[in-house]
């Protein structure tokens, strides 16, 4: 039950994240980016913030970082690999999910709570979630705004990959008004295993009623949940 | 050796700021505005021991589709500048 959060040069929820899984019993080490090893650890998680400074695209740069050899090595074998925001779009931009984020459409930084929709529960971000369950928490991103050209779009639907939709408080989904214009409102998504999961809201900022909203415990329990030594 | 590397969002896919820049284009009255793209333009000083533009050029590509692109949403052109 040992799980790595990856801190980059930029990286600023590490410690929201371990407080989090903390919290869930787990035992969450911070771990530097040009760490070469994970051996010991179940679990990865990139945490949100601007891993060296965003520069190029966001990603781009840490996704070089040396740790993603080794996070793309435990992706590979089955571990439960999760970004959150910036995290998401690292693994994106490191070829461990489809697609990329862009700027959000209004070209406006979001920060606020939004709802969005449990789509299933065959994830490693959704395990222990009930499908259709609307989740309350904090968005907080200008680049959340997820394309692929349409093949991959396709694929990704067709898959079952897409695990959590931005919606209304009642759940439903209305991709006019999703708040940054991702497609299909994607608020995030899996690979083809369900092993690796990208979202762009944050579950540790909704981690505790003292925060506004514990919603985001359904998701971060669903991730320890997949971690084998847990389960 | 100079190249410039013209980078810009995929056609068809969605390029917010294009968007919004159309929008404020016509809202100042120039109605002929079908669309805007956005791109990035870099460049890039090489230091070659041969003078071979064909054999750096394709160093320049590699280069596009490992980091200054997102080959995923991005096409990119490049040119020998100087």
């Amino acid at each position: 039950m040992k799980v790595a959060v990856a801190v980059f040069p930029g990286t600023n929820c590490e410690h929201d994240v371990t407080h989090a899984l903390a919290g869930l019993g787990a035992t969450a080490d911070l771990v530097w980016h040009r760490e070469m090893s994970l051996a010991g650890y179940d679990g990865v998680v990139i945490p949100g913030g601007f891993a060296h400074g965003d520069y190029l695209r966001t990603g781009a740069i840490a996704r070089f970082s040396p740790i993603m050899t080794e996070i793309g090595a435990m992706a590979a074998a089955g571990a439960p690999v999760l970004g959150i925001c910036n995290g998401f779009q690292v693994l994106c931009e490191a070829g461990l999910l489809p697609g990329a984020l862009i700027a959000n459409r209004e070209l406006a930084f979001i920060c606020r709570h939004v709802h969005i929709r449990v789509e299933h529960a065959d994830s490693v971000l959704t395990c222990d979630a009930e499908p259709g369950t609307v989740l309350r928490i904090p968005l907080n991103s200008y680049e959340g705004n997820w394309v692929a050209p349409a093949d991959h779009v396709a694929e990704v639907e067709d898959g079952h990959r897409v695990v959590l939709r931005y919606c209304d408080a009642a759940g439903n989904v209305d991709h006019a008004s999703s708040p940054n214009g991702s497609t299909n409102s994607i608020a995030g998504l899996v690979n083809d295993a369900g092993n690796v999961a990208g979202l762009m809201p944050h579950p540790e900022r909704a981690s505790d009623p003292a925060l506004g909203s514990a919603d985001g415990l359904a998701l971060l329990r669903s991730f320890l949940a997949a971690v084998p030594a847990l389960s | 050796m100079r190249f410039r590397v013209d980078i810009r969002r995929r056609e068809g896919l969605s390029d917010p700021e294009g968007v919004t820049t159309r929008r404020a284009l016509r809202d100042l009255g120039y109605d002929a505005v079908a669309d805007v793209h956005f791109g990035r333009t870099i460049y890039l000083d090489l230091d070659l021991d041969a003078d071979d533009p064909d054999a750096a050029t394709a160093d320049v590509a590699e280069m596009c589709e490992r980091l200054l692109a997102n080959p995923v949403i991005e096409d990119y052109d490049i040119e020998v500048v100087g």
